[in-house]
């Protein structure tokens, strides 16, 4: 008790705090001040083993479970993968995702990219050093057009584009838990080695809600493709952004590097934070620092995670343990090495979100549009809704989603009273399913409401239901009867009239004990 | 057994093949040679156990009449920069001097699929880095020629008059040469048939210059490194050390093929070959590089070398001058690309996963200085500093693709050379016989490494296949060698004419003496 309100005060006092401090930013003079942001997405390849080996990748897995000889960086032992007949190959699953994801951002890919060594030393970096590409990347100059657009913000979702510097392929890192309590730090090898696909964007972006625009388009099309899961919160695809502001026409000013951002609203929130931030800075004289800051979702804020002491060197070199990666990129030779075959990938591409729009756009208004394709999954339901009847008028369609359907998925404070009070048995399964249904009603009540007001509460007080139960029997001797010659099945019949009798309020799972034990 | 032991494996083979001596009494005899030059110091692990084991399954597969090849129940070593399952593999550092892999090397288990029976881990300078097996975190390794132990326990059937020398200094014994100056010492003494080294720079062929040895590099990617703890990967060949030519094709038929562990490998099926016992030369065009006749080339070895040409044109093959004109250049280019090698492959010891863990608990970073600051030597701490100076963002161009070019005009001499049909190159190993430990460190490791690895650099550099061939004896009494090079993937050819040479110069055989002895 005593700490639960010690809490609460901090929490206000902490509260108060931000709240002041996004006072004075917001008070300086934002129109004069151009933000420009850069992302850099690192995106796990969904595969079920390593880049380089052939442990597994499942999230899931035990603790240090999933880690070849290879992914502890043992000695003597080299990054490779070897298929059935026993040829070595680089995992062909991985290379082909990244060649899809290229060619599905318009990049051009190079008929041979280069693996390298990038040197740091950290403690969930077994060999102390990250095998990646810089120079010479799978792919290079591709585009994400997207459409910005937010309820309130903008009156008409507006087109945008980002250009792709490169895209390469690396192993990710492992994970280090840190146990501040006992001082320990514990390494997880589970993640080292899985296959990213790093996407490295041109700093040519202008506000968070860009920002986490564009991730969502691309979390749509590496979903489509089936390259990445995309799942934010198991670090699946994790976005690091380059904030900076300058003056118009002026170059570019001194970037901050934003980390641990871990869902799409994040984006937007710690982008806009960050921007506020620097020109509060700026405003009183300040300079900014290029340094690494972290994005703290509790507090709001972004704080410092390190500064950049001088500039790390990471020593690149070439990996002499690889052979440079071949593709197949010109149909007018023969594929001899059995190479990967980029034409043949390009004509397997899915229709795109891009394509898909233009080819909607012809039946949907743009902002209903917008609604459909912001989420996969209910564009994907979408397609299947028309795709089960040709006649539906796709317009009607989309709209009925939206307004309808999606307006009672969204209505989350109203679904989140409801499953509290199933959960503290303050009703019962009827009884949600009523409620559930009131909420097409559009109520302007909460089911907190609608349960006292309708007396829905649930029937557990075990007298209460053993009067009840008895008061059944009573009423039903012929039933009885039959029950004690042996027809079992009966039972269900006292169960349903016991129900009714208590307007669908009776906790059946108690019912059925007192009942059996009234019967035995 | 003494005779048998320094015997060629093809004569031992028949032998256990027919019955007449067990794998398990050979083996046994092997251990307690290893007993007796332990003053060598040849040897960081003695397997016996473990030997005793492959004996014993040998025996049985020989009753079985089940024997897997001519390898089946051969005393072999390996060198202890090879991981080999269950067993110490130390490089000779003290940061891996508690690391037990739980893998083999496919070189180890390629010749453990034929059978062969593991004697021990051989030694070697640390990590491989040296050329005299002087630089081992378990003491140098010393020559067997000259040693104290040779006067007791071998004889020699050389004409040339016993060199009796006066060892009054404790230091003035011979260095056995490196890096797998181990491997060379446990094949001349007859503790086991043949050993597998690693040739990075010259590692296998010079200690199989100063010990009387064949050794083979064979083409870079013919032999799989995987399993082999790296120094420079892309120079890094298995190498193999044997008493004849004969044997060195026997080991290389059976350790060479692709690996789907290493893709540097070839990914052609290998074909096995041997060498006939007639050998016709005189198709072939020999070479005779002029950059090879270095300032501080001795006089016996230039006159080995003159002698060896006067008998290959007796033989009937042509010899020629030709030029490799960068060949100056290799040593400082191969110095630039083995530091930053070696900067990136050590980075992996920081005691975390496995190895030397210093007891040091403030921080991660002072974890790591101090763990990697107690666990190697001064060459590798020098080696890593270097290198990592030389991939710095701001020196990368000025050395590493400065050497990089380099390394193009060497391999690029070599093709030359090819394209005007000449068919191997004879050439010295290197310059002199053994030097006195004495003598040899008086210069610094860069020094040393500059000298010992002239003749033997280049073919590194542009992975070709290249041999030790012994000689004969100095005046002192030491070996003198010779080196021959060839195309890539030309091993038959380089060897058949090794083995010509082999013939024709009949290099002093030696044998264990006391009879007594081993029984």
């Amino acid at each position: 008790m005593f700490l639960s309100k010690n809490i609460s005060i901090f929490i206000k006092k902490y509260h108060k705090n931000t709240f002041k401090k996004c006072i004075r930013f917001i008070s300086g003079n934002v129109e004069e001040w151009k933000p420009t942001i850069g992302l850099e997405i690192h995106a796990q390849i969904s595969t079920k083993s390593k880049l380089f080996s052939g442990a597994p990748t499942n999230f899931n897995n035990p603790i240090n479970s999933c880690v070849s000889l290879f992914d502890c960086a043992i000695p003597g032992t080299m990054p490779v993968k070897y298929n059935k007949y026993f040829r070595k190959v680089l995992n062909k699953k991985c290379v082909e995702a990244g060649v899809l994801t290229a060619l599905a951002l318009s990049c051009e890919v190079n008929a041979v990219s280069m693996f390298e060594r990038k040197h740091y030393f950290y403690s969930d970096l077994p060999a102390g050093f990250q095998i990646t590409q810089q120079k010479k990347p799978l792919a290079i100059n591709g585009k994400i057009k997207f459409n910005v657009f937010k309820t309130g913000v903008h009156k008409q979702p507006y087109s945008k584009s980002s250009k792709i510097k490169q895209i390469q392929l690396e192993q990710d890192s492992g994970k280090s838990l840190h146990n501040e309590g006992v001082g320990r730090s514990l390494i997880d090898l589970n993640r080292a080695g899985i296959p990213l696909m790093e996407l490295v964007f041109e700093p040519d972006l202008t506000s968070g809600e860009e920002a986490a625009a564009l991730v969502k388009e691309l979390c749509f099309i590496l979903q489509l493709l089936g390259t990445c899961s995309c799942k934010m919160e198991e670090g699946a695809l994790r976005v690091d952004a380059n904030v900076s502001i300058s003056k118009p026409n002026a170059p570019l000013g001194i970037r901050t590097e934003l980390k641990n951002i871990s869902s799409l609203s994040a984006i937007n929130h710690a982008i806009e934070y960050e921007i506020k931030r620097q020109i509060s800075i700026l405003q009183k004289g300040g300079e900014i620092i290029n340094e690494t800051r972290a994005w703290d979702p509790l507090s709001k804020k972004t704080v410092l995670m390190r500064e950049k002491e001088e500039k790390h060197d990471y020593r690149f070199m070439p990996e002499p343990n690889l052979p440079p990666l071949h593709l197949y990129v010109n149909r007018n030779v023969q594929n001899t090495y059995d190479l990967i075959d980029i034409p043949a990938l390009k004509e397997q591409l899915p229709e795109l979100p891009e394509q898909i729009r233009q080819n909607l756009l012809k039946s949907l208004t743009p902002d209903t549009l917008a609604a459909i394709t912001s989420d996969l999954e209910w564009y994907l339901l979408f397609c299947d809704i028309l795709k089960n009847g040709n006649h539906r008028e796709p317009q009607l369609v989309a709209k009925i989603f939206i307004s309808e359907i999606l307006s009672f998925i969204n209505n989350q404070e109203y679904i989140e009273e409801l499953i509290d009070l199933i959960q503290a048995k303050i009703i019962n399964q009827p009884t949600f399913k009523k409620l559930l249904n009131e909420l097409l009603n559009k109520p302007n009540k909460m089911p907190k409401q609608i349960v006292e007001e309708n007396n829905w509460f649930i029937i557990s007080n075990e007298k209460e239901l053993e009067m009840i139960c008895l008061e059944i029997l009573k009423t039903n001797p012929n039933l009885v009867k039959q029950y004690k010659a042996g027809r079992k099945k009966v039972f269900k019949k006292f169960l349903h009239k016991t129900f009714l009798l208590t307007e669908q309020r009776a906790d059946m799972a108690k019912t059925s004990k007192i009942m059996t034990r009234l019967l035995s | 057994m003494n005779k048998l032991l320094t015997a060629s494996i093809k004569e031992v083979s028949q032998k256990i093949n027919a019955g007449d001596v067990r794998s398990s009494d050979i083996t046994n005899a092997a251990i307690k040679v290893t007993s007796i030059i332990k003053p060598l110091n040849a040897y960081i692990t003695i397997t016996n156990e473990t030997a005793k084991k492959h004996a014993e399954s040998s025996d049985s597969r020989q009753k079985d009449c089940s024997l897997l090849g001519k390898l089946d129940g051969i005393p072999i070593a390996i060198k202890d920069n090879y991981c080999t399952r269950n067993h110490p593999t130390t490089c000779a550092s003290k940061m891996l001097s508690s690391f037990i892999p739980t893998y083999d090397a496919t070189v180890y288990q390629n010749l453990k699929n034929v059978g062969a029976v593991l004697i021990g881990k051989t030694n070697l300078d640390e990590f491989a880095m040296g050329s005299g097996t002087i630089d081992s975190y378990y003491g140098p390794t010393k020559n067997l020629w000259n040693s104290d132990v040779f006067k007791k326990f071998y004889s020699c059937n050389s004409q040339a008059k016993e060199h009796i020398q006066q060892n009054t200094d404790a230091h003035s014994w011979h260095i056995a040469g490196g890096s797998s100056g181990g491997s060379a010492v446990a094949v001349a003494t007859g503790s086991c048939y043949a050993a597998i080294g690693s040739d990075t720079g010259g590692s296998t062929r010079n200690p199989a210059s100063y010990c009387g040895l064949v050794g083979l590099k064979p083409t870079y990617g013919l032999v799989s490194r995987y399993g082999l703890i790296p120094l420079v990967n892309s120079m890094d060949v298995p190498g193999i050390l044997t008493r004849n030519i004969d044997d060195a094709v026997l080991i290389l038929n059976n350790v060479a093929g692709p690996d789907g562990f290493d893709s540097t490998c070839f990914q052609k099926e290998y074909v096995p070959f041997d060498i006939p016992d007639t050998i016709d030369i005189s198709n072939f065009r020999i070479g005779i590089p002029k950059e090879y006749k270095e300032k501080n080339l001795s006089p016996e070895v230039q006159e080995c070398w003159d002698e060896v040409s006067q008998y290959l044109t007796e033989g009937g093959a042509s010899l020629s001058t030709v030029s490799l004109p960068h060949t100056d250049y290799s040593i400082m280019c191969y110095t630039v690309l083995n530091r930053c090698d070696v900067a990136s492959n050590l980075a992996c010891y920081d005691g975390m996963e496995y190895g030397y863990r210093s007891d040091e608990w403030s921080s991660v970073h002072n974890l790591y200085r101090k763990t990697r600051s107690e666990g190697f030597g001064k060459i590798v701490k020098e080696r890593i500093l270097v290198g990592n100076y030389f991939l710095l963002e701001e020196n990368y161009e000025e050395y590493y693709v400065k050497a990089m070019k380099i390394r193009r005009l060497i391999s690029d001499d070599f093709n030359t050379v090819w394209n005007n049909n000449i068919d191997l190159l004879l050439t010295p190993t290197t310059l002199t016989g053994a030097p006195k430990y004495n003598d040899f460190i008086s210069m610094d490791n860069q020094a040393q490494c500059s000298v010992q690895d002239y003749c033997t650099q280049s073919a590194n550099m542009a992975g070709i296949p290249a041999v030790n061939v012994p000689i004969k004896l100095s005046k002192n009494g030491l070996p003198l060698s010779l080196q021959l090079m060839g195309p890539p993937l030309k091993e038959k050819e380089l060897l058949t004419v090794a083995k010509w040479i082999e013939q024709r110069v009949q290099f002093p055989k030696i044998e264990l003496k006391d009879l007594s002895l081993l029984e």
